[in-house]
């Protein structure tokens, strides 16, 4: 059964009834047949009309739908002889973040990134996608492995924001998260990172200090998640739809304001509709910037990436 | 350079005097309920004389206490387009923050100035609480920034000290990159080979905490300052249960290794002095308090914990 938004119930109506129609024409009843396409037309109709105005609330839905494409998926669709690496050396092994050396499309590289899970035990196994100190660490870990020996680093991005827990605390999250973004800022290899789901604040940006930043175009990216803005400044629970429209959290608005360099086209319906679409667009647009990162010597990328955060935000004008 | 040039703005305390009586002569302590009188509490460090415990400290009384004499100078920081988003909530952003301004007769949340420090030239950016919760936008970035260049400029150590609730989140992303910005700001001082000293002072939260203000040379607290990256009333709520003692404050980080030391207000300028005479690899200044070697303490970690932390599986979900 697949996942419906609050927003997609027409859209589901329509499938529903289609489902029905092909239960009855197992027989090849051409009627049916000709029902069933017009109402995929219709449904086509539909789903355009209603991804073409997204609001940012609803995109907020949309970049949280459990089935879309996680890390785990892009790894499988993208990456060849993917041989993860784990644990931080420190303390502990953390699924929420995941990552390793593979071949992508003729290069080698470490790719890493959040996996929230896509049924209860893999939900259970990577914390929804919420990593704790030892997931940034492990994070860092990679990164100079991957500075050390030259390989270009992709990050994706995909956590409602680092795990807040007792332990997590205990064991440093501020100063992981902190070290990881000097990492990001620091390695002499192209960075590219992809907000491919929900980017949320400091568990994301820990590891999104890209020499690239691509978006996903119904993902979002904010400094706080909406409802946590809309309890603290509207001082009640009912203003996430007005936080989400005010943090200016979508790809579109973040593409305009200068903190995104693109933005990459979802099919239609979004990303959960076609796994196979997506990842390749993905790959596609990361093998672009891989391109032409791949070339520029290490210190100039370095120099590069750092004028570039410098640089951003820095009069208000991204 | 061009604000290195026009900031000069000498701000000495025998100028300005004493700027304003405040309304309320009279203040509680919160954490002993006595009632404090403003000039004893003001001569005292806004720390309680009843029970030490450490108020906190307008940016400007702080800068105040840690240059030698008082004496500082102040930089104008550079001009930023605020609310790039044209953020409102409730009430627009913009209103918010020239409240704030009018309140606290601020422009911004943090001040960055210059001075003596036991001798040593110093740059020190404070941050203020009252300022909008101290909370860390475009302005504060730009001014972590313009701490480190001048710090660079005059080859003279970097203090920071944050007392802020984290990210201002009514400049939405402008807000997070503040975070890898100042995180430059700081590399840009290691890099000189300068010292960088973190004063945590209450509270230090979020991305503030998780960006600059975890990667200083040496950590000094505050007693008693609220210190984490996610507010204790989320992690309660996530969890589902109550939290230990002295969760998340100074002297509770200091036992999981995340400060080098607790230090009271009154001795916070000394301990500064000596550290950065050391870091500098000077002769002591003669501001140097010397330390007796009786008065060392070496802070003693709570050894059960730790055996408690060994023995347990490492099972991140039950650790939690
Ligand atoms: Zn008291």
């Amino acid at each position: 059964m697949r996942h419906f938004l609050d927003f997609e119930k027409p859209i589901a109506e329509l499938e529903g009834k289609i489902e029905e129609l092909r239960h009855l024409s197992d027989d090849g009843d051409l009627n049916i047949a000709d029902e069933v396409s017009k109402l995929q037309a219709k449904v086509e109709r539909q789903l355009r009309q209603t991804y073409a105005k997204l609001s940012s609330w609803q995109k907020v839905q949309v970049a949280r739908h459990p089935e879309r494409p996680h890390f785990t998926d892009y790894v499988k669709a993208l990456i060849e002889d993917f041989t993860p690496m784990a644990g931080d050396r420190t303390y502990a092994e953390d699924a929420a973040i995941i990552g390793g050396l593979g071949r992508f499309r003729g290069y080698s590289v470490v790719i890493l990134g959040h996996e929230k899970g896509a049924d209860t035990d893999t939900r259970l196994k990577h914390n929804f996608g919420m990593a704790r100190p030892e997931g940034y660490r492990k994070a860092k870990r990679l990164m100079e492995v991957a500075d050390r020996f030259g390989l270009p680093i992709i990050t994706l991005i995909d956590t409602s924001g680092a795990y807040p827990g007792v332990g997590a605390e205990e064991r440093g999250q501020a100063e992981a998260i902190a070290r990881s973004i000097d990492t990001c800022l620091s390695v002499r290899v192209p960075l590219i990172t992809v907000i491919i789901g929900e980017g949320g604040s400091g568990g994301a940006i820990a590891i999104a200090v890209g020499s690239e930043v691509f978006m996903l175009e119904h993902s979002v990216y904010s400094v706080i998640s909406p409802e946590g803005c809309g309890s603290i400044l509207w001082r009640d629970g009912e203003h996430a739809q007005d936080a989400a429209e005010a943090l200016r959290l979508t790809s579109q608005d973040l593409h305009g304001l200068g903190f995104v360099d693109d933005v990459i086209a979802e099919p239609l319906g979004g990303a959960h509709r076609a796994h196979d679409v997506t990842t390749h667009r993905v790959g596609d647009r990361v093998e672009k910037a891989l391109r032409e990162l791949v070339n520029i010597d290490g210190g100039v990328l370095r120099a590069r990436r750092r004028e570039k955060y410098l640089a951003m935000g820095a009069n208000g004008i991204g | 350079m061009s604000w290195l040039t026009n900031f000069v703005r000498p701000k000495i305390r025998a100028l300005v005097g004493k700027t304003d009586v405040p309304d309320n002569l009279w203040q509680k302590c919160p954490a002993c309920d006595q009632m404090l009188f403003h000039r004893e509490l003001e001569n005292n460090l806004f720390v309680c004389n009843h029970c030490n415990h450490h108020l906190r400290l307008p940016a400007l009384k702080r800068l105040e206490h840690l240059f030698d004499d008082g004496y500082y100078t102040r930089i104008e920081l550079p001009e930023v387009e605020i609310d790039p988003l044209k953020f409102r909530d409730r009430k627009r952003y913009v209103d918010h923050l020239k409240d704030a301004q009018a309140k606290s007769q601020q422009d911004e949340a943090v001040t960055v100035a210059h001075g003596k420090l036991g001798g040593h030239d110093a740059v020190i950016a404070a941050f203020d609480f009252s300022f909008m919760g101290g909370s860390m936008g475009v302005a504060a970035g730009q001014a972590m920034i313009a701490a480190a260049r001048l710090a660079k400029l005059q080859e003279a150590p970097l203090i920071a000290v944050p007392s802020s609730g984290g990210a201002r989140m009514q400049e939405g992303m402008f807000s997070l990159v503040q975070m890898p910005r100042t995180i430059l700001a700081v590399d840009e001082v290691r890099e000189a080979g300068l010292p960088y000293v973190v004063v945590l002072a209450d509270p230090t939260t979020g991305g503030t905490l998780a960006s600059f203000a975890m990667l200083g040379d040496i950590h000094i607290a505050e007693p008693n300052a609220t210190i984490g990256f996610t507010g204790a009333r989320v992690i309660e709520r996530t969890i589902g249960e109550a939290l230990p003692e002295g969760f998340q404050r100074s002297e509770y980080l200091l036992d999981h290794g995340m400060v080098d030391m607790v230090v009271n207000r009154h001795e916070l300028r000394g301990t500064l002095i000596r550290i950065i005479d050391m870091l500098m690899r000077r002769a002591p200044s003669a501001e140097v308090v010397p330390l007796n070697s009786g008065d060392i303490e070496i802070p003693t970690p709570k050894t059960a914990e730790l055996e408690k932390e060994t023995e347990a599986a490492v099972d991140l979900a039950a650790d939690d």
